[in-house]
């Protein structure tokens, strides 16, 4: 039942929003195809603007994955991490998730792929993905298209945040499907 | 921001260097310069087609609208923007396309949102609290439904797919909380300097 009204929200929620916005912008005498337009003329000017913050961001973060530093990271995390019940196979997803969203959903498509659907890793990865949005592309873009350069706190909240919801994930996991 | 643009490069290149990748690492600059340039040039489109969407919506009066009706939250969470803001729609009109995984018009809209707090922004280079807010508000990514990380597991025979629906929300809401209560303190106690000579 939660499911399919969930699926039904999921499908119809676009379209309605749009038919809202065009029905009402009538009703109001908006003149919705000029006023279209006119706002959708921002649309290159803003992707453009984004530009120098996401390659400062991609750049970075691609040269990071190449190095090999995360593996490392997460071998020497893995000793310490097994107290928690995660297994080896998951670290890698808990380091990337805030970086590049790509990469976390492509480890993760492995880790289910090769483990398969009756493994706690595959479960637990599926679930912290799923929980996650990246913290660095999000900052990149939404701070680059007005040109804030002083992050001040930003950073720090989103990557606590984000390991906050990584211990949750590891802890309400442990509840759920070990116990 | 300049510490950690330098501490992620430098760090990958000394790493590298280290584990004989150092090759990789240089690719990886040119793959992660194009790599940049793509993901921008496919935003255009879908961030025409919102920003046009946003434009009726707000010349409507919906936008307001919205804002009015989500004024008992936003009034605490934003409380150094005016209350009838269209900037306060705009975060309203964001959270809703994350909650439903709508990522393609959440990232227009909320970039739309970014805008509108920067107009009440004083200093344009340094973030104000309601965006550094609304920042934590997006990076902790609330969604309602991982449609993509259940597809995954349809892909894979996972028994009961949908059963993760619960567990994930838990979580997301975990953190989302977390990131809002996090913004909340921190603005009280890391005021904006002025004139640190661009440091964070």
């Amino acid at each position: 039942m939660f499911q399919s009204v969930m699926n039904f929200i999921s499908l119809w929620a676009l379209p309605a929003i749009i038919i809202t916005i065009l029905t009402l912008g009538l009703i109001k005498k908006v003149p919705i195809y000029e006023v279209f337009t006119d706002g959708a003329k921002e649309g290159f000017k803003v992707s453009v603007n984004i530009i120098p913050y996401l390659v400062a961001i991609i750049v970075a973060i691609s040269m990071l994955r190449a190095s090999g530093i995360i593996e490392l990271t997460g071998e020497i995390l893995a000793p310490v991490l097994s107290h928690f019940n995660v297994p080896a196979d998951i670290i890698p997803i808990m380091i990337v998730r805030s970086l590049s969203g790509s990469a976390a959903l492509g480890i993760f498509s492995d880790i289910a792929h090769n483990l398969g659907p009756d493994n706690y890793a595959t479960t637990l990865a599926a679930v912290m993905v799923g929980s996650s949005e990246t913290t660095f592309y999000v900052l990149a873009v939404y701070f680059g298209a007005v040109g804030i350069k002083k992050l001040r706190y930003a950073l720090l909240v989103g990557l606590l945040a984000d390991f906050i919801g990584i211990a949750a994930a590891v802890s309400v996991c442990n509840l759920m499907y070990l116990r | 921001m300049n510490y950690i643009f330098y501490f992620l490069i430098v760090i990958s290149i000394i790493a590298g260097a280290l584990n004989g990748k150092l090759s990789d690492v240089v690719n990886a600059i040119l793959s992660g310069a194009e790599l940049s340039v793509k993901v921008a040039f496919s935003l255009i489109g879908i961030m025409a087609f919102w920003l046009g969407m946003m434009k009726i919506a707000k010349q409507s009066g919906l936008i307001e609208f919205i804002a009015k009706l989500i004024k008992p939250i936003t009034k605490r969470l934003f409380n150094e923007i005016p209350e009838d803001s269209p900037a306060i729609g705009d975060i309203a009109m964001s959270f809703t396309a994350n909650a439903f995984g709508l990522a393609n018009a959440a990232t227009p809209i909320g970039i739309k949102a970014m805008e509108e707090l920067q107009h009440q922004n004083k200093d344009k280079n340094s973030a104000s609290n309601a965006m550094c807010m609304f920042l934590a508000m997006s990076t902790a990514g609330f969604q309602l439904i991982p449609a993509t990380v259940i597809a995954v597991l349809i892909g894979i025979g996972y028994k009961n797919p949908t059963s993760i629906i619960a567990p994930t929300l838990l979580v997301t809401s975990i953190a989302f909380i977390s990131a809002i209560a996090l913004a909340k303190i921190f603005q009280k106690y890391w005021k904006p300097q002025k004139n640190n000579g661009g440091k964070d």
